[in-house]
């Protein structure tokens, strides 16, 4: 019993992770509607540059802010590059831009940063915690659950921002209707700026978890494509809904790979959230928060 | 003033049906098919049979697949890749179990194979578009690649997890060198690029266009969008199907399921983009484009730093400039190099006149 | 205002000799339909029934139901209480294609042409249900897939002849101007030759000369073909010259049905459109 509670917490604070990483795609998504590709590379990037910057020499409390403006860097030159150019283009154009945006970026990752696989310390081991361990005989980790925390507190912000703040107000109305926002006076170029830090910042603070558990390496890319089907199981408008969602894959991933992988010699981690966003795709297509869509004819 | 259409014009709707309008197009064309079929397989070098034409042709055939998929249909699909492999290790399969078997037949029934393979994955599908499409065919993509790795019996239980392509035979006669391959897959492209061409020109295209453009007209007008889409699927799959086999015998010769991985994909769907959604010479002019832009940029680069360059460091900037590509074509020509290919011959058709 | 360029007006008592084809019986009849979109009732209640070969009007302010009851007529929607029935039989489960397989064909409010594809190409498309060659024969350009190839291309080349579009049939439709794609989407309504004929304000944003035009294709239509006409239409004047018949529609419920005069001069009618003087 105990291992399947093992299994099941490390499944869910691994899917917190995917969770955090969809954070980013939402909030672009619900500023400006487009579904970035990127966003994956854009994690990727993040965390690398913090961790050159600071093997250049940077204080990890001055590397932070600065990757933090360079990502806004990034994302007010895409929005300008990339976005607006191709304003009123189909969703599929726009997906594909997305995919040339995280080539793009991968590549000037790794032109910048090389190759090297690199380790990040937090602070925090990747070992299990103390009393737990001792008490109950339960075996999880300190560094996922602090990713845990880090995750709920970012949620709990964001939710805040959103709903409290003229900021937040501001976000939504230029998530509606980009022109009807600028017409009641809402600056939507600072907004989009807004918009694009914090998606630079949930992408670095994304990064740095996952980089901390795994290695800032390449691979963390292919992680951000698992993504998707958070998005979709979640709903893409939806802060909460990514979090459930990122709880779902997280967990069933974990235990079909646990329970189900010795029978057909493992990697089922590798499809499962795929095949799992298509059946729900075929039951509930809006994903659980999601907003129905409607259309008129 | 050379390329003239005066003096021609259609008697009849037959006439007026056909792929290739104006007189100096069809010839242009038998110029090609001749220069194809007769003049490279002698004239080139192996090198350049089995480095660049082979790979070409097949690769078109797959974006053949992928731009039924997407460019006639409207369905956005990040799976080729996954379709290529299960068309390879049908075909291996198929010449490895069935004793005699011809090999075109293996291919054909490979592409068939994959076809189905197509429906299975494209049915749950059939009700979403734009990005959850994408995740779906993802879905697919990692499936299929998982599954063929995984389970042994389709790689013949090799230890290694690599398969080798048995010979090519041809009523008896083993196609070995690199120019009988060319002709081989040649012949199988050039014949399914034509019945591609006239899917799409037909009533077959018009259904697939009718439901990517508006598919509630679509269906007002009787067109079931469930049967026109999984056609769609299915069509494309058996491409992507028939060009993996091909891959496989005529251009690798080994190969593992994780060859055909995401990154192939997206290869593919560049080669799209930058071809020309919704066209058949798109297909052949991305699949060209992408094939040779790393060999000319590594003879840039080798010309501007000498010798000794990183590879990490070109293909970084590969990377780099693909993207910018992608970006720079869905911003100002979303209809690819045939587009501009069309707009330099509508010149043409005017020169030296401007309009 | 006299739209209409025939030498009669609808709404007289019509002799054979007259009109193509006489009015018949009812070929389609709505019984109490009912239509909600979770809170809101888009239709309440409706009942009405159009006969063969006539133009039957649906007129309305704003956000009356008027698409809606197109969209349920040929299946778009489902409505949550009534019967359609269509040419005697009572369907329960109409979808779009059910609907087009019964000769029902229509235009939409927003112009729903293939952008994609030229003004040919579209009207083509309007065939697809006399295509019945499957796409292995289209591949190898088998010969039922010439002969029906060619048969639908007369058909639609009667049509583009119809509507005298000849000039721009090999045009993308999306770089034509609006009126022209308006008569574009009517040519591959017509290219399915259907029994009804549904078109959602078949001249908004059109000219006088553009009307005109128009009124004068469907007055040809229903009376070169017989085909019957239910159109959706804001314009009073085009609606008095073209309609046998009106219904009305306020609030997703029927507040008038009759000729374009009685309907003219009912009070319901008038106090939805002008309101009522205090």
């Amino acid at each position: 019993m105990n291992f399947f509670f093992e299994v099941l917490v490390g499944g869910l604070l691994s899917g917190v992770m995917y969770s955090l990483v969809a954070l980013g795609f939402v909030l672009i998504y619900k500023a400006s509607g487009v579904f970035n590709f990127a966003q994956g590379a854009m994690v990727f990037f993040a965390v690398l540059s913090f961790v050159g910057f600071m093997e250049l020499g940077l204080n990890f409390w001055v590397a932070l802010p600065v990757t933090v403006a360079l990502m806004v860097v990034v994302g007010v030159v895409t929005e300008r590059l990339v976005l607006r150019p191709l304003v009123g283009q189909s969703e599929d154009t726009l997906l594909m831009a997305t995919i040339g945006l995280a080539f793009v970026v991968e590549g000037v990752a790794q032109l910048a940063w090389g190759v090297k696989v690199r380790r990040l310390e937090l602070g925090i081991a990747d070992e299990p915690m103390g009393w737990l361990a001792d008490n109950a005989d339960i075996l999880v980790s300190q560094l996922d659950v602090a990713a845990g925390l880090v995750a709920g507190i970012m949620v709990a912000v964001l939710a805040l921002i959103f709903s409290k703040t003229k900021v937040g107000r501001g976000l939504r109305a230029v998530a509606d209707d980009n022109a009807a926002a600028l017409s009641v006076g809402i600056p939507l170029k600072q907004i989009l700026v807004v918009v694009w830090a914090t998606a630079g910042v949930v992408a670095l603070v994304a990064g740095m978890m996952w980089g901390a558990r795994s290695g800032v390496q390449f691979a963390l890319v292919g992680v951000a494509l698992k993504a998707m089907p958070v998005l979709i199981i979640g709903g893409f408008t939806s802060v909460p809904g990514v979090i459930v969602a990122g709880l779902i894959v997280g967990a069933a991933e974990k235990m079909a790979e646990v329970y189900l992988g010795p029978y057909v010699g493992g990697g089922i981690e590798g499809w499962l959230p795929y095949v799992l966003a298509v059946l729900f795709l075929l039951v509930r297509p809006e994903g659980l928060f999601g907003e129905k869509i409607i259309r008129r004819v | 003033m050379f390329y003239r259409e005066s003096g021609q014009y259609s008697t009849s709707y037959g006439q007026d049906r056909q792929l290739l309008q104006l007189r100096q197009d069809r010839v242009g064309m038998v110029v090609l098919l001749a220069i194809g079929l007769v003049g490279i397989p002698f004239a080139a070098s192996d090198y350049w049979l089995s480095a660049i034409l082979i790979p070409w042709l097949v690769l078109a055939l797959v974006a053949l697949g992928q731009n039924i998929l997407m460019g006639y249909a409207g369905q956005l699909s990040l799976g080729s890749a996954g379709f290529m492999a299960a068309g390879a290790f049908a075909c291996y399969n198929l010449i490895l179990r069935v004793p005699g078997i011809p090999f075109v037949a293996a291919v054909l029934i490979s592409g068939l194979i994959a076809a189905v393979v197509g429906i299975l994955f494209g049915l749950p599908s059939l009700r979403i578009r734009g990005l959850y499409l994408a995740v779906a065919t993802l879905a697919s993509q990692f499936f299929i690649v998982w599954a063929l790795d995984k389970f042994g019996w389709f790689k013949n239980y090799d230890s290694s997890g690599i398969i080798n392509a048995q010979a090519i035979v041809v009523f008896g006669h083993t196609m070995g060198t690199p120019a009988e391959k060319y002709l081989v897959v040649f012949a199988i492209v050039a014949v399914l690029a034509l019945l591609a061409a006239n899917m799409a020109a037909g009533s077959v295209g018009r259904g697939w266009m009718a439901v990517r453009d508006m598919d509630v007209a679509a269906e007002a007008m009787g067109l079931s969008l469930l049967r026109t889409k999984l056609q769609a699927f299915a069509i494309s799959s058996f491409y992507c199907g028939v060009g993996g086999a091909l891959y496989l015998f005529a251009y690798l010769q080994t190969a593992e399921p994780t060859g055909f991985n995401i990154e192939l994909s997206f290869r593919i769907l560049f080669m799209v983009i930058i071809g020309g959604l919704g066209t058949i010479l798109g297909a052949f002019l991305g699949s060209a484009f992408i094939l040779l832009l790393p060999v000319f940029l590594n003879i840039f680069f080798h010309a501007i730093f000498g010798a000794a360059v990183d590879a990490t460091i070109t293909s970084a900037l590969e990377q780099v400039i693909f993207g910018v590509l992608i970006i720079v074509f869905l911003i100002y020509e979303p209809l690819g190099l045939a587009r501009l290919w069309q707009i330099t011959k509508e010149r043409l058709r005017l020169w030296p006149f401007k309009y | 205002m006299d739209m209409a360029t025939h030498d009669h007006a609808h709404g007289d008592d019509m002799s054979t000799t007259q009109r193509g084809f006489a009015i018949g019986k009812p070929i389609l009849e709505l019984d109490s339909v009912s239509l909600r979109f979770g809170g809101v009732k888009a239709l309440t209640n409706i009942s009405f029934n159009v006969l063969e070969h006539e133009i039957r009007a649906i007129i309305g302010p704003n956000g009356a139901g008027k698409s809606s009851m197109l969209n349920v007529i040929n299946g778009v929607y489902r409505p949550q209480e009534g019967t359609i029935t269509l040419r005697g039989q009572k369907l329960t489960d109409m979808t779009p294609n059910r609907a087009a397989a019964m000769g029902i064909s229509r235009t939409f409010q927003n112009i729903a042409l293939f952008k994609g594809m030229t003004v040919l190409d579209n009207i083509m498309a309007g065939c697809s249900q006399r295509e019945h060659a499957n796409f292995l024969e289209v591949a190898f350009q088998l010969p039922r897939a010439r002969r029906e190839e060619t048969a639908n291309r007369e058909k639609v080349e009667e049509i583009i002849e119809f509507l005298q579009i000849e000039h721009i049939r090999k045009t993308p439709v999306k770089r034509l101007p609006y009126g022209l794609q308006k008569r574009v989407e009517l040519g591959r309504a017509l290219a399915a030759q259907p029994k009804i004929l549904l078109l959602d304000e078949p001249m908004a944003g059109m000219n006088i000369e553009e009307k005109q035009d128009m009124c004068r294709f469907i007055l040809d239509v229903n009376d070169h073909y017989g085909t019957t006409v239910v159109l959706i239409e804001h314009d009073m004047g085009v609606v008095m010259d073209l309609s046998d018949r009106v219904v009305v529609l306020d609030y997703g419920k029927k507040i008038g049905d009759g000729t374009p005069e009685e309907v003219r001069s009912n009070p319901e009618v008038i106090k939805a459109y002008l309101g009522v003087a205090d």
